[in-house]
């Protein structure tokens, strides 16, 4: 690698296996310090080709340089520093390093060029971020960790399948356009590997159910590092894929009608995610210069928007320890300031005129009505009225208003968070409304110069000025003549997750009635038939061993033992063990099967 | 600081009802009398005070449909969407 290029990923993930030498008072200053490093690492690239590695027959490829990964790789390491920021009161070094080691996958998987590469940072992300959630360190967080991590396993596995069949049928690993004109099998496996990381549905239960269960801060760094990270790579390898904008406004709906179902305050904002980066998924699949400029803009916005959000929340559980709506109410008194940053991330993702969301989320709509699928264009416009609906009304109104819900217990505990909580959420907050005000400063970034010059043009006309404003206000009053409909209540949704965890459940039933029966009763034929004559056995070998050749029989059971010893560690039934030795021989079978 | 402006607010919340009513109606007669229409993809943009209407008309429908969605019995049976919060540990 040259002096141009020095990998931003690399610098976290080592940053992170230094972290726990680096203590007492140096331990917060190089907290903050290396996300910085990082981002002048991005800052300092030129656009070109680097860190080239010939490994067996495969070239691998750590840093392409281009437009599209340059805007994704500055967003990402500047989240980082605030996230970092905002998680700066954690002593834990465990959690620091996991979410850096998480931010370095995804900057693995951006800068990347082939697939090799894409598929270890790719599986890197899910193995660091799973401890995002299991350092919550509640009794649902385990199981909901692994729920994370098999789901996740899975979408790996078929990212894998769908490379490999493409390096049969055409020998080529490079990570680019694939040939969405002309889809084959290989093409929607890479497709449904990327997408159900982005958690389009079916695929996007483990979202909700992983993101409201992450620690505080974790939550602060899941919720913009895998959906995007998938934007990115459907932007880089299926750009116009038709099917993509009918998925996209399936995602963008569908959050919207589980964020009015929803309790809690951190899943309802993770039903959002879904509901958003239902817009960047479907501008991936218009595909035009002016789609793609607009995935990546949102995404850019989005990233600081409902990470601010997520801080907002977040802050809330941290000083009182709730997170639903039923539990909480009326603490502008209490935590004035955590309310004027998550009303400021509110307006940012119901696209107010003069913040972020205003000037991105209008791109791709913009896309949709050019390219005449109106269709399109519309739903996405409707899901916008529910995005100001809940995020920018319901939350902040339901947390920090409405009716007080909380015990003597909260209300006594809530205070504005620590101030390295605040700062993280002031600059998030600052960078939201800068975005929205001066244009410029996203529009230079992304890719379709002409185009964003195009539209930078439009977005502060009066028509799309008083559209918008009309949406948003007439929302509100259908929210606050409807505002009994929507009173918090202590239920769960059902989502998709239904099938694996009562499917889970029925697995179990089988293991437990019929293959248990069946193992009793084997376990009594084998007392009477097999262990009788056994013991026979032995006793006739104890003889024989007392009486002459225990120096052989003490070197066969010597051997005996240490392979029962091997054998018992992969027989222990540990979840973790039983995912890793499936992962592994599935991958090495599929490779033995296309490379043997 | 923040604290009182809410209070005081809060304090007069019939004029503030009263004021956001005036701004909605003030947005309505710029959007009919002023605003260049343009740029607008398609005839029906060009009903006067049509994003209002959609606006007003997609937030109702939202939480009407998405509160059915979430209340009704599925398949004749005791099954919700909208769930007791113990369902899973039953």
């Amino acid at each position: 690698m040259t002096t141009d290029f020095i990998h931003p990923g690399f610098v976290l993930i080592f940053g992170a296996l230094l972290l726990p030498f680096i203590m007492g008072p140096l331990r917060k200053p190089y907290l903050i310090l290396m996300p910085i490093v990082a981002f002048a690492c991005v800052l300092n690239m030129q656009d070109g080709t680097y860190g080239v590695v010939h490994f067996m027959d495969w070239q691998l490829t750590f840093g392409r340089v281009d437009a599209l990964s340059q805007v994704f790789g500055y967003i990402m390491t500047l989240m980082c520093i605030i996230g970092s920021m905002y998680g700066l009161h954690v002593k834990d070094p465990k959690e620091h390093m996991a979410a850096w080691m998480y931010v370095g996958g995804s900057l693995g998987v951006i800068y990347c060029a082939d697939y090799i590469t894409l598929f270890i940072f790719w599986e890197l992300m899910a193995f660091s971020s799973v401890f995002l959630v299991w350092f919550r360190k509640r009794k649902e967080s385990l199981p909901t960790g692994f729920r994370y991590l098999l789901v996740h396993t899975a979408g790996g596995l078929i990212l894998l399948a769908g490379f490999v069949l493409r390096y049969k049928a055409t020998g080529a690993l490079d990570f680019n356009l694939l040939d969405v004109d002309h889809p084959t099998l290989y093409t929607y496996l890479i497709m449904v590997g990327f997408i159900l990381n982005a958690a389009v549905p079916p695929f996007h239960a483990w979202l909700p159910d992983a993101y409201g269960e992450a620690t505080v801060s974790g939550a602060v760094f899941m919720c913009a590092f895998t959906t995007k990270t998938a934007v990115y790579a459907l932007a880089r390898g299926l750009a116009g894929l038709d099917i993509l904008i009918l998925l996209g406004v399936i995602m963008a709906l569908y959050g919207v009608v589980y964020a009015v179902l929803e309790n809690d305050s951190r899943r309802l904002l993770a039903y959002h995610i879904i509901s958003q980066v239902g817009y960047m998924v479907a501008g991936v699949g218009i595909g035009t210069q002016m789609a793609i400029n607009g995935a990546c803009a949102h995404a850019f916005a989005h990233i600081l928007y409902k990470g601010l959000l997520f801080m907002g929340c977040g802050s809330v559980l941290y000083m009182t320890g709730k997170s639903k709506f039923s539990e909480l109410g009326g603490l502008y008194k209490k935590m004035p300031w955590a309310f004027v940053f998550t009303l400021i991330g509110g307006l940012s993702i119901s696209a107010f005129p003069l913040f972020s969301g205003f000037v991105s989320k209008s791109m791709i709509v913009y896309a949709g009505f050019e390219e005449h699928l109106y269709w399109a264009a519309f739903l996405l416009t409707l899901a916008s009225a529910g995005t100001f609906l809940h995020t920018g009304l319901k939350v902040p109104y339901f947390i920090w208003f409405g009716k007080n819900n909380c015990s003597k217990e909260t209300w006594e505990k809530a205070a504005d968070p620590p101030w390295n909580m605040n700062v993280a959420m002031a600059v998030a907050s600052f960078l939201c409304i800068f975005i929205g005000s001066y244009t410029p400063y996203l529009y230079k970034m992304l890719p379709y110069q002409h185009e964003a010059a195009d539209y930078a043009l439009h977005v502060y006309s009066s028509y799309h000025v008083s559209e918008s404003l009309q949406i948003l206000l007439f929302t509100a009053l259908g929210f606050f003549l409807l505002i009994k409909k929507l009173a918090p209540e202590p239920t769960i949704s059902i989502d998709m997750d239904w099938f694996y965890r009562k499917g889970g459940r029925g697995f179990f039933w089988l293991a437990r009635k019929p293959i248990q029966t069946f193992d009793t009763w084997f376990g009594e034929v084998y007392r009477t038939v097999g262990l009788h004559p056994l013991m026979t056995t032995a006793k006739f070998w104890s003889w024989f061993d007392w009486h002459g050749i225990d120096g052989v029989v003490d070197g066969l059971a010597r051997l005996v033992r240490n392979v029962g010893t091997k054998l018992r560690s992969v027989q222990n039934g540990r979840l973790q063990y039983n995912i890793y030795y499936a992962v592994s021989i599935v991958a090495v079978l599929i490779v033995a099967y296309v490379f043997g | 600081m923040l604290v009182n402006l809410i209070d005081y607010l809060r304090d007069r919340l019939k004029t503030v009802i009263r004021l956001c009513f005036v701004v909605l109606g003030l947005l309505v007669i710029y959007d009919v009398s002023f605003v260049d229409k343009h740029s607008a993809h398609t005839m029906v943009e060009k009903i006067p005070g049509w994003w209002s209407f959609f606006g007003f008309v997609a937030c109702v429908l939202i939480i009407i449909l998405s509160k059915w969605y979430g209340h009704v019995k599925w398949f004749g049976s005791n099954f919700r969407i909208m769930s007791p919060e113990d369902y899973y540990d039953n």
